[in-house]
């Protein structure tokens, strides 16, 4: 088939893309859709055109949007109170999470909204966690209206309920940070202080010697109980579930250090060990911080409630007001306005719906309804305004439901590497403290709490403790710059023990929006074509696009006469005196040949009495697929779970082979259940999908792959989220995740070499204060330096650098 | 009384004086975002005094 460039090489103004369907020329500037050219309208209005010299195109693409109405809850009070951070009557305040900003130019922009609406009084923008915090006046300006401004400049806010609780997170990190400040700050000065003591000054008074020992206890108590307190608790709450973790010796390990130092400073005895304690703390929280950094911007953990709308028009009594999705009952008739979710399952009152489940399967095409149908909830309405009535409370709705499996409640009951080893690491430690106790018991009575307390304080695992974070830190950061976002460094550790990989297939193994599209039948003239193309370019059905784009370079009869759209079954029209079909067998008459049927979606095609034959339309299978699976089929056991027919199992087959399972026609919670078959046969499951009919398997499975084209796009709660096209990489990915667990070994034997070293010394009572500071720092620097570079190496060797 | 005391003490009271400056920068939130005032800073302002058509407050 002819394939025409397309309509301009030139790429938008606004958004940068390439000007495909549509070159809209305004103010001699090229724009790829009326939407685009709108914004560059307003800000150009509004003198604020310095947003498009900060960066080239940094517009956010607004083909396909529609916002008219969708907003119109925000006119109820309760939800207001619900989302204002701060509401007086002359200034409200509010925090919006914008997934959309990108670059300087969307700060430049939204800090500068007050020049584009009157009411607005500031507003300031959170790069790092994507959010505008705006202060305005309700009297001038409502928030309906500034959401509608957002969402028309191209940065549609991301309201839910669920936003207000990430405040939390934020605190936790301030915490962190203030605790590594006071560390760092004693560790410092402390050990400037010790320099004499080291180099064993003979100058110094005693009453010198003695105000600087005082000094560093007074340093040191904001550290074991501001910086180390996280450590007690943790390690209190382990034994409180009769479980060690790795907090469980480095507890140990400090307050042997601070008790020993105490009591040598206090009795004169010796200089104590204060030094190595607030160094051991500053360097374990630094591992921690390591260790909890995330992507702050990306959301791992929507669930349905972040994709429903908050509040929908409940229809009583001839009047509609807005209600709470959750106040929704059964028998109650609700609006359901374009664009707009349906939030429970329904009954369809009015005479027709077409629903787009984009969202819950991944599918691209919308769905046609009739009067008196059963709609699950979680569809989008595209069209006119709709009338439903609830058949199901909005949590127990069909797809909502899934939430109400177990899967979502249970208990992390994950080990980590670290504390599977912590149990027998303290024990050990214990066993060698009270044997060399007992040895000196015999030997030299008043060695005992000598070496028992050195014991202790040279074994606790800091340098071990800095393993796991670093390796998998560095890990999760290079395979961010892949495109593949971790939501915790754990997430590779559970990568590790991966036995069976699952996919999902529309949206996962197929491209969305890109379909296949190929004719059967007899070859169409140039002219039949141009009568075809006139008929689609009638209809706004996803399949009528599917063939438009496909022949995009033919000329379009213009007389196009008695067009008929027959929902579900087809279109008509009388174009150039041809009558000119085009839709489903029955609609055409024509006699389908069972024997061949795949049931791929078909189109016939019918010029006045002549059938020419049938477009037919499949989803595409991403490029590299095929190889990736050969890849991942030599390790793992794979399988694909699909919500569709069988249809495409023919076309499956081929790509992954015959050790493979498929499973078709699988509701989300069949999809659930799958997963947990699998680890009821011992199997550890890797699930990839990208709908919200896939939240139940991302969940109960070990690891969640979300995939997406579009990082800011909706996910359903997930692991992790990984970009569609780099989704043919994740044998690679996996590859390295496993690898990692190779370095951390390594470091843990590093690691344990120093405590060899260190408890010899420490069992025949020969540890110092100096020794002490000298193998902690340089034990703990050597495992994170080998962390980071044996990492760095092997992304090298996978090619992820 | 040993002038290395005072000394000491001044020492730690300056340094002090930073970890004190570093806790309120945590605390007033300037770790929060990293990115934002670096490109803020580089905003030209002049245009804003052009139009006037907002009331403070």
């Amino acid at each position: 088939m002819l394939k025409r460039p397309s309509l301009s090489n030139q790429n938008c103004y606004h958004c940068g893309e390439l000007c495909e369907d549509e070159l809209i020329n305004f103010d001699e500037k090229p724009f790829c859709c009326n939407g685009c050219k709108m914004v560059y309208e307003i800000l150009n209005e509004n003198d604020l055109c310095n947003y498009y010299d900060l960066q080239n195109s940094p517009g956010i693409n607004l083909k396909n949007r529609n916002y008219e109405q969708k907003f119109a809850y925000l006119e109820n009070k309760e939800i207001q109170n619900k989302l204002l951070n701060f509401s007086s009557k002359k200034l409200n305040k509010i925090v919006f999470s914008i997934p959309s900003i990108h670059c300087s130019s969307c700060i430049w922009l939204l800090e500068h909204l007050d020049r584009l609406r009157e009411g607005i009084i500031t507003s300031r923008v959170n790069f790092v966690r994507k959010e505008v915090s705006i202060d305005f006046n309700p009297e001038i300006v409502s928030l309906k209206t500034i959401v509608e401004l957002l969402a028309t400049i191209g940065y549609e806010p991301e309201i839910n309920l669920q936003n207000a609780s990430k405040s939390k997170s934020k605190k936790e990190n301030r915490k962190l940070y203030l605790q590594i400040g006071v560390a760092g700050f004693a560790f410092g000065n402390i050990m400037m202080l010790s320099f004499p003591e080291y180099f064993g000054f003979e100058g110094l008074d005693d009453s010198v010697r003695m105000f600087i020992t005082y000094i560093n206890i007074l340093l040191s108590l904001p550290v074991v109980f501001y910086s180390a307190s996280g450590y007690f608790s943790s390690a209190y709450k382990g034994l409180q579930q009769k479980y060690i973790n790795i907090d469980v010796p480095i507890t140990i390990g400090v307050v042997a250090l601070f008790v020993r130092s105490l009591y040598e400073i206090l009795t004169q005895s010796g200089p104590g060990y204060l030094d190595s304690l607030a160094g051991l703390i500053f360097f374990l929280l630094i591992g921690k911080w390591f260790q909890s950094r995330t992507y702050e911007s990306l959301s791992f953990e929507r669930d349905y409630k972040s994709y429903f709308p908050l509040a929908v028009a409940r229809v009583a009594e001839n009047e509609s007001e807005m209600v709470q999705i959750t106040e929704l009952n059964e028998g109650d008739i609700i609006e359901v306005r374009n664009q707009e979710i349906i939030p429970g399952d329904a009954e369809l009152i009015s005479d027709t719906a077409s629903i787009d489940y984009s969202f819950v399967t991944g599918e691209a095409e919308t769905i046609q309804k009739n009067q008196g149908d059963y709609i699950y909830a979680g569809g989008r309405q595209v069209g006119s305004t709709i009338c439903l009535k609830i058949k199901k409370a909005v949590s127990q709705s069909y797809l909502t439901q899934l939430w109400n499996n177990e899967a979502f409640n249970e208990e992390n009951t994950y080990d980590s590497l670290i504390n599977q080893i912590s149990k027998y690491f303290t024990l050990v430690i214990l066993l060698i403290a009270l044997i060399s106790a007992g040895y000196w018991y015999f030997v030299e009575p008043s060695h005992i709490l000598n070496s028992f307390t050195a014991v202790l304080i040279v074994a606790c695992p800091c340098a071990l403790s800095l393993a796991t974070p670093f390796t998998l830190g560095n890990a999760m950061t290079i395979l961010g710059s892949n495109k593949l976002y971790l939501k915790h460094i754990n997430v590779l550790e559970k990568l590790w023990n991966i036995t069976s990989i699952v996919f999902d297939k529309t949206g996962t193994l197929t491209k969305s929006e890109e379909a296949k599209l190929t004719f059967e039948g007899e070859e169409l003239s140039s002219q039949e074509v141009s009568l075809i193309i006139s008929l689609v370019a009638h209809s706004t059905h996803p399949l009528s696009r599917a063939i438009a784009k496909h022949y995009n370079d033919t000329a379009v009869f213009a007389s196009v006469v008695n067009f008929k759209e027959i929902e579900g079954q087809g279109l008509s029209a009388i174009i150039e005196k041809s009558l000119v079909q085009l839709g489903s067998a029955k609609f055409i008459g024509a006699q389908v040949d069972e024997s061949n049927s795949t049931d791929a979606s078909r189109v016939y095609a019918k010029i006045n009495e002549d059938i020419k034959g049938y477009f037919n339309i499949r989803s595409s299978y991403r490029s590299g697929l095929s190889a990736l699976i050969q890849r991942l089929g030599n390790s793992y056991n794979l399988s694909v779970l699909s919500g569709d027919n069988a249809s495409e199992e023919a076309n499956l087959k081929p790509i992954f082979g015959q050790n493979s399972t498929f499973a078709f026609n699988q509701k989300p919670e069949q999809k659930l259940a799958y997963i947990a078959d699998l680890q009821a046969k011992g199997e550890q499951v890797l699930m990839l999908g990208d709908g919200l009919n896939d939240a139940g398997a991302l969940k109960k499975a070990e690891v969640g792959f979300a995939v997406t084209e579009d990082v800011t796009a909706f996910t359903p709660a997930c692991d992790a989220i990984i970009y569609g096209k780099n989704l043919t990489e994740l044998s690679r990915y996996l590859s390295f995740a496993k690898q990692s667990k190779k370095v951390i070994l390594v470091s843990f034997a590093i690691s344990f070499l120093y405590n060899f070293i260190g408890l010899s010394l420490a069992v025949t009572a020969q540890i110092t204060p100096l020794f002490a500071a000298i193998l902690m720092p340089l034990s703990s620097i050597t495992v994170v330096a080998f962390a980071t570079f044996a990492v760095r190496f092997l992304a090298y060797r996978h090619k992820l650098v | 009384m040993n002038v290395i005391i005072v000394l000491i003490s001044i020492s730690i009271i300056v340094a002090g004086g930073f970890l004190a400056a570093f806790l309120w920068a945590v605390r007033s939130g300037q770790y929060d975002d990293t990115y934002s005032p670096s490109v803020r800073m580089l905003f030209d302002e002049k245009k804003k005094k052009t139009k006037k058509n907002h009331p403070k407050g």
